[in-house]
């Protein structure tokens, strides 16, 4: 079989703040009642992590669970592990009214670092990213200029930022422009 | 600019977040109505000069729809509300009674 390549393989830019495209990474998008014993067990069981409340990004690493909706999560697994940790959880899920699906290869993910991540993004998407409004453990979904992503932080200054595979070198470009060295605005 | 708080994900979100879906709590009349019931029901809507009520999409965001009241006139938001009705819940109407007394829409007062 062909070998999976990520949608920019790893393009990265350094400007006020680092730009990467972290490669292949496993998805799982899981549709179901989140509150339901069977959909905890199942998460627990692929990532070790707890159920995320209201907006809240359990991650570490390539593993993690981030909450979408009231009835969606995104689980991440490792890229390599994807098929099995899917089958494993519709395994678990087969009694109940819920949907695993394997959208790894629909999406793309980026790494948004340095001392001006924060506001790189704020350029970007709608949302308050001031230090106390928006703090590593959150999730936020919302518009990446024209076009839908999410994101979450790792760390301080470190952004994780999920948007469609067809979307990648849009949002790649859009970052790097947003990103240019002297563009600082010195808010955050 | 409008913002509207999502009442699924609790998200303050501006409107370029959001797709507006129209006016809210429209009765469908479908097969077995009168042309007349069904008339109403595709092309009458309110347009009024105040406290109105509609239907929003967090697009990009959670996804969901929710329903909003807010006024015409000023762009006040008098409460977001869950789309799992088919009236204003009493604390909204009670918010709106607050500010506008003796406010009608349909067949809400």
């Amino acid at each position: 079989m062909s070998e999976p390549i990520s949608a920019l393989n790893h393009a990265s830019y350094d400007g006020i703040a680092r730009i990467e495209e972290c490669g292949l990474q496993g998805m799982i998008t899981l549709r179901g009642d989140l509150s339901g014993k069977v959909v905890i067990k199942a998460v627990k069981d692929a990532t070790g992590q707890k159920m995320p409340g209201q907006r809240e990004a359990h991650v570490d690493g390539e593993t993690g669970v981030c909450w979408m909706s009231p009835d969606e999560l995104l689980v991440l697994v490792p890229y390599a592990e994807v098929e099995a940790k899917l089958a494993a959880m519709k395994d678990a899920l087969g009694g109940v009214h819920a949907l695993a699906v394997n959208v790894s290869d629909a999406r793309a993910v980026f790494r948004v670092s340095g001392a001006s991540a924060r506001e790189v993004l704020a350029k970007v998407a709608p949302v308050d990213l001031s230090r106390d409004a928006f703090q590593p453990g959150q999730i936020r979904r919302s518009r990446l200029a024209q076009v839908a992503g999410a994101f979450w932080m790792d760390g301080e200054d470190d952004f994780r930022v999920v948007c469609f595979r067809s979307a990648a070198d849009y949002v790649f470009k859009l970052l790097k422009v947003a990103a240019q060295p002297g563009s600082e605005v010195g808010v955050y | 600019m409008l913002i509207l708080n999502c009442p699924y994900c609790g998200v303050d979100a501006e409107e370029t977040e959001l797709t507006a879906g129209g006016e809210a709590h429209i009765k469908r009349h479908g097969p077995g109505s009168s042309d007349d019931e069904f008339h109403d029901y595709l092309f009458m809507r309110e347009n009024p000069k105040g406290v109105h009520f509609e239907r929003w999409r967090h697009s990009n965001g959670c996804g969901k729809w929710f329903h909003a009241a807010r006024c015409t006139a000023t762009l006040e938001v008098f409460g977001t509300y869950s789309a799992q009705t088919t009236e204003p819940p009493k604390e909204i109407r009670e918010a709106i009674s607050a500010k506008r007394p003796g406010w009608k829409w349909r067949e809400f007062e």
